[in-house]
């Protein structure tokens, strides 16, 4: 096991450095921010100067390793466009993003799992036609357009809610959240709707395919021959078996829902993280760009270490395969 | 089972280009199976009308959205229905700078096709490459590949793609190579997965232990065995890719309005919807909605005709 985590570890890191990499040239290849930042009437002189103090008169492996000195001081550089550090940028645009998540994923889980349940319990009743056909929309029709169309139908035709933004904060145990205000929840309840859907889709399918596999299986045709009401077999039998893959799923999607959060946040104006990003695509804000992207990567490979952990625990023929 | 020759086994090893009377009568099995779903029937006959209704839109539409000296400032947000100062109806009227909309929405719905369609066929040769050079070699050029690919489809396409186009900017060369990049991956995954089964297989061993040199085996003899899956995969790919061009556009990171698709145009109505201008983004999201979810129906039916569990 320790060799195996040695591996994965190490894997890990030449992972997150190639990429980081690969960012870095990729992002520092475009356009000159110089350009942006400054009045194009400025002096030559006032030009050199900002050149200068952001570094970039300097090679590029220099600036690689300048960046990549200063991660490691936990310094991810200056925005560009706000002209504060990047650190407390990102940190505070965090909560927003993650009030949004928390609610969507509840919202998923909520409606999903029953669903899919219903759907599996009944697979040709009408109900359960329905369920499979929303779900299907669910994954293939375009995020921002089903946002668009909540906000034409919720905020500008029937006015019940409000087009997008986040409302009133107020203090929450240590820290400040929307969702303690009824303002704050009647402005993250449409977003978080349009970004549950695709999951809602997923765990419908997923909860469906275990329920279906699981109605057939000798353990509930037991349960049934002992005299037991489906709602007990339903919901203490299957529900416990299937509940292990439907919660690896869900806990691997999180990362994804993080970056479609950027979709949902762009139609409704969210000021999350994901909105964040956008705005420094569009402004060339490079080490915002570059932060969070680095950002991204390390979590997406921290995500598949632990995935990969968690199975080489499990299935020792993992381990046993080696780090190759 | 034991070592008997199961009829599967006697399938697998006839030639790899099978004469062309049996693959006319496959042809019409796949037909005759393809067309018990009325469903997958409409989305077929939709999807046809609107490559004709898009590749054809300069000989079926009033107007040219993109010659800028046909548009009239007076036409400017028409409501669907109107007649405009070009003498004829607006079906679904007219954008801010005069537009007419269905002319828009098709010149813009040959755009979606044109990326999409060239972004899955490149994503499929990319991706196809990478799968079997991958279960042809085995060894530690797999184990690299794949576990490139593996990392690629932990992130979400979106994710990638809209990384691709930060690094290379906008453009109709950019978007397409930002998708491939972010969609290859799911082509190398599955031929990868059904090659390492062909790969085993003797017919393969036999041809190995011929001259024949090894980009041969792989594309004549391993890759024909292994398509039936990536149809699949390449439809859904397609729909996928006409969806992530047009939420990148929407984004504001795709295309520009000078050279729009659906995701473009959609970004634009945007812009005036608090007015109830509900036109000039619910009609062309129309559009879009129907395409993808047209195309994945096909392909769903694709997938439960050719799947070996469903044959009779």
């Amino acid at each position: 096991m320790f060799g195996y985590l040695v591996g994965r570890l190490s894997q890990a890191v030449v992972v997150v450095f190639a990429m980081s990499v690969i960012v870095f040239v990729g992002v520092y290849a475009i356009g000159n921010p110089i350009d942006v930042m400054i009045d194009p009437g400025a002096t030559a002189e006032i030009r050199e100067n900002l050149i200068r103090q952001y570094g970039l008169d300097q090679p590029l492996w220099r600036q690689y390793f300048t960046f990549v000195g200063n991660v490691f001081q936990g310094d991810l550089g200056q925005s560009m466009v706000y002209n504060i550090s990047v650190t407390s940028l990102v940190f505070s645009r965090l909560p927003a993003t993650l009030e949004l998540v928390l609610v969507s994923v509840t919202i998923a889980a909520v409606v999903g799992i029953p669903a899919g349940l219903y759907a599996g319990y009944r697979p040709n009743s009408i109900g359960a036609k329905l369920i499979m056909a929303l779900s299907v929309l669910g994954f293939s029709v375009p995020t921002f357009w089903i946002g668009m169309l909540l906000i034409m139908a919720f905020a500008v035709e029937l006015g019940w809610l409000p087009s997008g933004g986040r409302g009133e904060v107020a203090e929450f145990l240590w820290f400040k959240t929307s969702l303690a205000t009824s303002n704050g929840w009647s402005h993250v309840i449409m977003p978080a709707i349009n970004l549950s859907l695709f999951k809602m889709g997923l765990l419908i399918r997923l909860t469906r395919a275990g329920m279906v596999e699981a109605m057939g299986a000798e353990y509930v045709r037991f349960a049934r021959a002992q005299g037991l009401p489906d709602r007990q077999i339903v919901f203490s039998h299957i529900l416990r078996n299937i509940s292990i893959p439907v919660i690896t799923v869900f806990g691997l999607e999180l990362g994804s829902t993080l970056a479609f959060a950027v979709v949902t946040e762009t139609v409704f104006n969210w000021p999350g993280v994901g909105k964040l990003i956008i705005d420094s695509i569009l402004q060339l804000d490079r080490p915002v760009m570059v932060s969070y992207l680095v950002m991204v990567v390390i979590l997406f490979v921290l995500i598949n270490l632990i995935v990969d952990l968690i199975y080489a625990r499990l299935d020792p023929r993992v381990r046993l395969k080696g780090g190759s | 089972m034991p070592d008997t020759l199961t009829p599967e086994s006697g399938v697998i090893a006839v030639p790899s280009a099978p004469p062309a009377e049996t693959r006319a009568m496959r042809l019409r099995n796949f037909w005759s199976d393809y067309r018990q779903s009325w469903v997958a029937i409409a989305a077929l006959i939709v999807i046809v009308a609107l490559l004709v209704g898009s590749f054809g839109a300069p000989f079926l539409v009033p107007q040219d959205p993109y010659d800028l000296a046909k548009l009239d400032w007076m036409d400017a947000f028409l409501p669907p229905g109107t007649e405009g100062s070009g003498g004829y109806v607006h079906l679904l009227g007219t954008d801010n700078a005069g537009r007419d909309m269905l002319s828009a929405i098709l010149y813009g719905l040959r755009t979606s096709f044109v990326i999409g369609l060239s972004a899955g066929a490149l994503a499929l040769v990319v991706g196809i490459t990478v799968g079997l050079t991958a279960a042809y070699f085995g060894g530690r050029i797999e184990a690299l590949l794949m576990r490139i690919v593996d990392l690629q489809l932990s992130m979400p396409a979106i994710l990638l793609a809209l990384v691709m186009v930060a690094m290379l900017g906008q453009g109709i060369p950019q978007i397409i190579f930002a998708l491939v990049v972010a969609q290859y991956a799911y082509f190398a995954r599955t031929t990868h997965g059904a090659a390492s089964v062909e790969r085993r297989k003797d017919y393969i061993e036999a041809a190995r232990s011929t001259p024949l040199p090894t980009w041969r085996i792989m594309f004549k003899h391993l890759l024909p065995n292994v398509l039936p899956p990536l149809i699949v995969v390449a439809t859904v790919q397609v729909a996928s890719a006409i969806s992530l061009e047009a939420t990148l556009s929407f984004l504001g990171v795709g295309l520009p309005l000078t050279e729009p698709s659906l995701g473009s145009l959609i970004s634009n109505g945007f812009k005036y919807i608090h007015a109830g201008r509900y036109w000039l983004s619910i009609y062309p999201g129309v559009f879009l909605m129907i395409t993808v979810v047209a195309i994945n129906l096909v392909g769903d039916q694709i997938r439960t005709v050719i799947d070996p569990r469903n044959s009779r």
